[in-house]
């Protein structure tokens, strides 16, 4: 007996600490913001902080290992005068406006292709899906080889189906060609996502509406254009919203590709905000570059809040 | 006769999905074929670039052994993405547990706070998170980065583990509290083991994520010792204007080659967390 008592007089013991805490985790209002804190520590350190310097900096005269002053908006103004910075403005609109607009035509083609019947259905969509996992600095490589001015492959292909003279553009060495390779590389990069995301709009889709407009009488166009399109709007907008922000803020595919060159024809904020704020030193300027971002990522917060979430609740 | 004309609708799709096809696989065929070729083959202007002629050699990828530090390049990735990843898969957990399943003052708030930050791109904070990396005495480590890469994949796979959380019935976990498990045991024992699909994406997509960074990569790590995969044959393959054509796509096929293959295996992950992460 006297052997029995003692372990259990010690659980005893332990009993109210534990229980106490576990009552504790029990309560939704103790064990929620427990859950959350450390999320909330790593965003409000690394994400939340860093942001409110960026802020700083950018009114700021920063330089690397020099104390700084305030200067107010004059980085933002002086930036605007500045020929390289309208350039890179106006780059960023091109890039963005022509890659989206093809990775959304090409996806929802690519998406009602994928939803027919297909023989090797996964295999496709694997095929389809790649250029998206794999590390785009490194894809962008490839790209890099095949716009090659000596070697180019496209050159070759171009040359012998007719489609170009000899000696053919100079991919990346010309304004206008390296920005289409820019283009390209992105639309390359982003459609996976545009049709794999369109792909699971289409298939929520409800089988009878389209016997329903068929029964009507539609043909495919018109199913297409007052079934599909309709049903599809929300998940187009979001996949919009989301290509709109990050290919804004595309930074790899051009580092890579042509380093924002020739001559800042294919700068974008991301790149030319390096280029001044580290290989320069202008940290302020720098910052401020890429703050330029900041009104579209207000306005693509706005409304994936207003659209999305309404949706996700 | 309507059989017919299923088949050959069938086989005009596949002729349609041809060019895509095309496009999305070349480069990386592209890519492989140079990595494999003999040096005068690959400068020679006037050869075919589709194929091998002259016999396929594997000398860059010897070389990229033998005279890079690709391999160290190929570790600290590995060990960037193990660790970054398994810290934010943890950390997203239970955050996307409480936010999805308890109720809480600030629940909303922070709900959304997750949300925007999974919207901000890493291109806007790369210049002061630099400086932050500094005050920590972490500048030129890529400890910089098992540090820095969660601030964007917590967010994801919080938002991506908030969708599946959800599909679980709350009447599962009641029945267990019912049945007198504590709250935390309910979650560990009844809905993680329900939400292993929705972990295991969540683990894929961080892990493909952390591999695939570059810009805090290249920002924040510098010396041959600290870089990973992706900036080192971006950046130490390339010798002033001299290019190694040859050991800089063999670089970039091996460097692809731990995500090629989770991606075989895991497809289906992939897809469907594609689709879950936008769109929910």
């Amino acid at each position: 007996m006297a052997i029995g008592t003692l372990p259990a007089a010690r659980a005893h013991a332990r009993l109210p600490w534990r229980a106490r805490v576990s009552e504790l985790l029990d309560k939704e209002r103790v064990l929620g913001p427990l859950f959350i804190t450390p999320a909330l520590i790593l965003i409000a350190l690394l994400v939340a902080y860093p942001f409110c310097m960026a802020l700083y900096f950018a009114m700021s005269n920063a330089f690397i290992g020099r104390p700084s002053h305030f200067v107010g908006l004059r980085n933002f103004i002086n930036l605007w005068d500045a020929d390289i910075f309208r350039q890179t403005f106006q780059n960023a609109f091109v890039f963005t406006g022509i890659s989206v607009a093809f990775k959304l035509v090409l996806g929802i083609s690519l998406a009602l292709l994928l939803n027919q019947q297909l023989w090797f259905t996964r295999m496709i969509r694997g095929a389809v899906l790649l250029p998206w996992v794999i590390p785009t600095a490194l894809s962008t490589l490839g790209w890099w080889w095949m716009f090659n001015s000596l070697y180019s492959v496209v050159h070759w292909t171009g040359i012998n189906i007719g489609l170009m003279d000899p000696p053919g553009p100079n991919w990346l060495g010309q304004k206008y060609y390296a920005m289409a390779a820019v283009i390209t590389v992105n639309i390359w990069r982003g459609l996976p996502f545009f049709a794999i995301t369109i792909l699971a709009g289409l298939v929520a889709i409800p089988k009878e509406l389209y016997e329903a407009a068929e029964s009507d009488g539609a043909g495919a166009w018109s199913r297409f254009w007052y079934v599909t399109l309709p049903m599809l709007k929300p998940v187009l907008a979001v996949v919009v919203l989301f290509s709109t922000i990050f290919t804004f803020s595309d930074f790899n595919i051009v580092y890579v590709l042509t380093h924002g060159g020739p001559i800042n024809a294919t700068h974008l904020f991301a790149t030319y905000s390096r280029m001044i704020g580290l290989e320069s030193g202008r940290i302020g300027e720098g910052a401020a570059i890429s703050l330029y971002l900041f009104p579209l990522l207000v306005f693509v917060v706005w409304a994936q809040l207003r659209f999305v979430r309404k949706q996700a609740f | 006769m309507t059989a017919g004309r299923t088949r050959r609708g069938k086989i005009l799709t596949h002729l349609l999905l041809l060019p895509f096809l095309l496009f999305a696989l070349f480069p990386f065929y592209h890519m492989t074929m140079t990595s494999l070729k003999q040096d005068k083959e690959l400068y020679d202007r006037f050869a075919v670039p589709l194929w091998i002629k002259q016999g396929p050699t594997l000398d860059h990828y010897a070389k990229l052994f033998r005279e890079t530090e690709f391999l160290t390049w190929t570790k600290n990735s590995l060990m960037v993405t193990v660790l970054a990843t398994t810290a934010s898969v943890v950390i997203a957990t239970i955050a996307a547990y409480a936010l999805s399943r308890l109720q809480f003052r600030g629940v909303n708030t922070f709900g959304t706070g997750i949300f925007v930050t999974y919207l901000v791109p890493t291109s806007l904070l790369f210049l002061p998170l630099a400086q932050v990396i500094n005050w920590i005495g972490l500048a030129d480590s890529k400890w910089a980065l098992v540090v820095t890469y969660p601030t964007f994949l917590v967010p994801f796979c919080t938002w991506l583990l908030m969708g599946y959380f959800r599909t679980v019935p709350k009447e599962v976990e009641e029945c267990a509290m019912v049945d007198g498990a504590t709250r935390v045991q309910a979650l560990w024992r009844i809905i993680l083991p329900i939400a292993i699909p929705g972990l295991v994406c969540a683990t894929l997509f961080a892990f493909t994520l952390s591999w695939n960074e570059f810009i805090y990569a290249l920002t924040f790590t510098s010396s041959s010792e600290q870089i990973t995969a992706s900036v080192g044959v971006t950046s130490e393959l390339i010798r002033g204007d001299i290019y190694f054509w040859g050991e800089l796509m063999a670089g970039a096929v091996l460097g692809s080659v731990p995500i090629v293959i989770l991606y075989v295996f895991f497809l289906d992950y992939y897809v469907s967390g594609l689709t879950a992460g936008a769109v929910k």
